[in-house]
């Protein structure tokens, strides 16, 4: 666990405000200041769980610079995790004689992650310039590992979604067999690659200096393959028949468990920074992700096996329940460097213990 | 390569570990804020050296303080912030003048809202105006009574005013640097850090992995931009634009270790004088970022001037997440492994 933990110093006195007469001093009325603000409306019952902090801030203005990444992070951390699960499954049904799980798998995985790079480069201030992370492998630098897991986890899923959508005609030739044939060796490389792919996500967003992030390492990636598995069992129950779907249905359960179970312990173990994923849009987007999550969980268990209706509907909720997540945990990482706070009551605890 | 000591803690010698063999000693700046007197021309000849471009003409009720923090646009931002206490054993000479109290306090009600309701929280400044939603207060120099007005002589009280130039901290181990995934981001023979513009393609990582909140992407450039220490100027034997033009030498360039000397004396001196408060920021090579090469001397606590109290390289936790990333992907594998195996043929 980390330094950087820590219930902030001392509760604010109600007439604490510039008692030395500095000006600089500062309130977080953590409730009563964001009223009237955009964060007020949080839809939050309940307590907030840490004390008022009193901190010194210079005109409360943020300390660190709040991401520069839009919603396609977010949308790619979904994708990315999406298209992981989906390899993995794909490369099971394959071993284990499920031809349209097999089939509709190693589809989603290839789709899903022409999307992931769709977003990654349009996200750049110089998409042009994509390739630039290819000059480089930093094992400091998560993005660069990422580069290079994708890089080596893409062929494979691209061969295999291939070898599923050549005509029939196609398939007959020389190359068309040779590619059959590479399909599971293929798809198998990239079963393997795919945990990384689900899990650096998390160090990617845990390697800076956004406290709600960083703070929250030992929890995020168990959120974030737990999310990949969840969803990509979630997409496998929309898209395949119920007999075929069975191991779709225990992964996106073990998933779907994953992610609530370490979702509820980053809620609590954060000290400070937990606040940033109980306020807000954050909380917000992380409740209705739970809730979708849940009731996905549960359709799957009840009517997963008798309707389809139900492992389509159950489906859908763990694909939105999964997405959810990945904003709202996006959205704690920004707000928790929009306010000075999260920065200076944990440091400055850090300095007088 | 990655020890445990090349990710965190102190660095002798900065330059060698990036791969310099033969190179000049590590340089830096010491910003003595004692001496600063808010004039501004350390901003200003940053920006005309380096073809900084304009971050927006605001007006943001920060004291004098219209730049707001560093950012894209913004390698040298003078913060300004005025507290009702003298300055060590200074008289200001204000005792039966009709002075106000501070409107420190007051500005700060008045300009944390609308900080709050820009688009980036107020993180903006340095790189591009504040662009805030309607509705919301606008940003103004709080009042317009003369000073004192509203007060009467029991109103009247001591003041000092505390100006500082901040700048990147080119730091022993520096997160942006970390994280750059392009090797944009260089460590200079100086033992400087620098982002090469030809390779940058504006990912936006060093953004999130600085803990000062120093970078920032160029908006319609896409690309990184930060303090290079006028690393073209170094070449040349040169000192920085901003040292070159300070009027007092509050701020100091040199050999990283020429500095901290005299820091550590310049120190000692206000302590001797009666300025109790005045500590150093950053010049410890024990500390978060294996010492800053450009440190600091302040007069009251680092977050008053808006820098962090104990920053820290979020790399130094990079190991321990790993072994928390390879515990989740091994129980991902372990349990898609398990639902094939257990539901059979």
């Amino acid at each position: 666990m980390s330094r950087l933990q820590g219930d902030p110093p001392r509760a604010a006195s109600p007439d604490g405000a510039d008692s030395d007469g500095d000006g600089a001093r500062t309130l977080a009325r953590n409730q009563q200041r964001r009223a009237p603000g955009r964060r007020g409306d949080d839809g939050s019952r309940e307590q907030a769980m840490v004390p008022r902090a009193e901190f010194r801030s210079y005109y409360e203005r943020p300390v660190l610079k709040p991401p520069v990444w839009e919603w396609k992070i977010p949308a790619y951390l979904f994708t990315g995790g999406l298209s992981a699960g989906s390899a993995v499954l794909a490369a099971g049904a394959d071993l284990t004689n499920r031809p349209a799980l097999r089939r509709m798998s190693r589809i989603n995985a290839l789709m899903t992650l022409l999307a992931s790079g769709y977003l990654l480069i349009a996200d750049l201030g110089r998409p042009e310039r994509f390739h630039h992370m290819l000059r480089v492998a930093k094992p400091t630098s998560p993005m660069s590992v990422g580069t290079w897991i994708l890089t080596l986890y893409g062929p494979g899923v691209g061969l295999a979604a291939v070898s599923e959508l050549l005509p029939s005609k196609v398939r007959r030739t020389m190359p068309g067999r040779l590619l059959d044939r590479l399909a599971r060796p293929a798809a198998v490389t990239s079963a393997a690659l795919a945990p990384a792919v689900a899990s650096y996500t998390a160090v990617l967003l845990s390697q800076t200096a956004a406290p709600a992030w960083h703070e929250a390492h030992p929890q995020l990636p168990f959120i974030f393959t737990g999310s990949a598995a969840a969803s990509a069992g979630g997409l496998a129950m929309v898209l395949t028949p119920m007999h075929e779907a069975g191991p779709a249905r225990m992964f996106a359960w073990y998933g779907g468990v994953s992610e609530l179970v370490a979702s509820k312990l980053m809620e609590h173990q954060l000290g400070l920074a937990s606040e940033a994923y109980t306020t807000g849009r954050a909380h917000q987007l992380r409740t209705w992700s739970q809730r979708l999550t849940t009731a996905g969980l549960l359709g799957a268990t009840l009517a997963g096996r008798r309707s389809r209706a139900a492992a389509i509907a159950s489906g859908i909720a763990l694909l939105v329940g999964s997405a959810l997540q990945r904003f709202g945990v996006f959205e704690a990482g920004v707000a928790s460097t929009k306010d000075p706070k999260y920065v200076v009551v944990p440091q400055r605890h850090r300095l007088e213990t | 390569m990655i020890g445990d000591h090349s990710l965190s803690g102190p660095l002798d010698d900065v330059a060698a570990d990036a791969g310099h063999l033969d190179h000049p000693p590590r340089v830096g700046f010491f910003t003595d804020t004692s001496v600063c007197i808010g004039c501004k021309a350390c901003e200003v000849a940053c920006k005309e050296w380096n073809l900084v471009p304009e971050d927006g003409l605001n007006l943001l009720g920060m004291s004098f303080d219209n730049t707001g923090m560093l950012g894209a646009n913004s390698w040298r931002h003078v913060a300004f912030i005025e507290q009702q206490r003298p300055l060590g054993n200074q008289d200001t000479g204000l005792a039966g003048l009709p002075t106000g109290p501070s409107g420190t306090g007051q500005m700060t009600e008045v300009v944390a809202p609308a900080l709050r309701h820009a688009e980036r929280g107020g993180g903006e400044l340095g790189t591009s105006p504040l662009s805030v939603d309607r509705g919301s207060q606008s940003l103004c120099m709080p009042s317009f009574e003369l000073p004192g007005a509203a007060t009467g002589t029991e109103g009247r009280t001591d003041f000092r005013w505390l100006m500082a130039s901040d700048v990147c901290k080119h730091c022993t181990h520096a997160g942006c640097l970390d994280v750059c995934p392009t090797g944009a981001l260089v460590r200079t023979e100086f033992g400087t850090v620098v982002v090469q513009q030809d390779i940058c393609n504006g990912c936006g990582y060093c953004v999130s992995g600085c803990p000062y909140g120093v970078i920032d992407r160029r908006p319609h450039d896409g690309r990184a931009q930060k303090c290079t220490l006028c690393y073209d100027r170094l070449r040349d034997g040169l000192e920085p634009a901003c040292a070159k033009a300070c009027p007092t030498q509050s701020i100091q360039f040199g050999p990283v270790d020429d500095l901290r000397a005299r820091a550590a004396q310049r120190v000692e001196q206000l302590h001797e004088r009666g300025v109790t408060e005045a500590r150093l920021y950053g010049h410890d090579p024990n500390n978060g970022v294996g010492g800053a090469g450009a440190f600091f001397l302040l007069l009251d606590e680092p977050e008053v001037y808006g820098l962090p109290p104990d920053p820290v390289v979020p790399t130094r936790d990079l190991p321990a997440m790993w072994k928390y990333a390879g515990i989740a992907a091994s129980a991902f594998l372990a349990a898609a492994v398990a639902v094939f195996a257990g539901s059979g043929r």
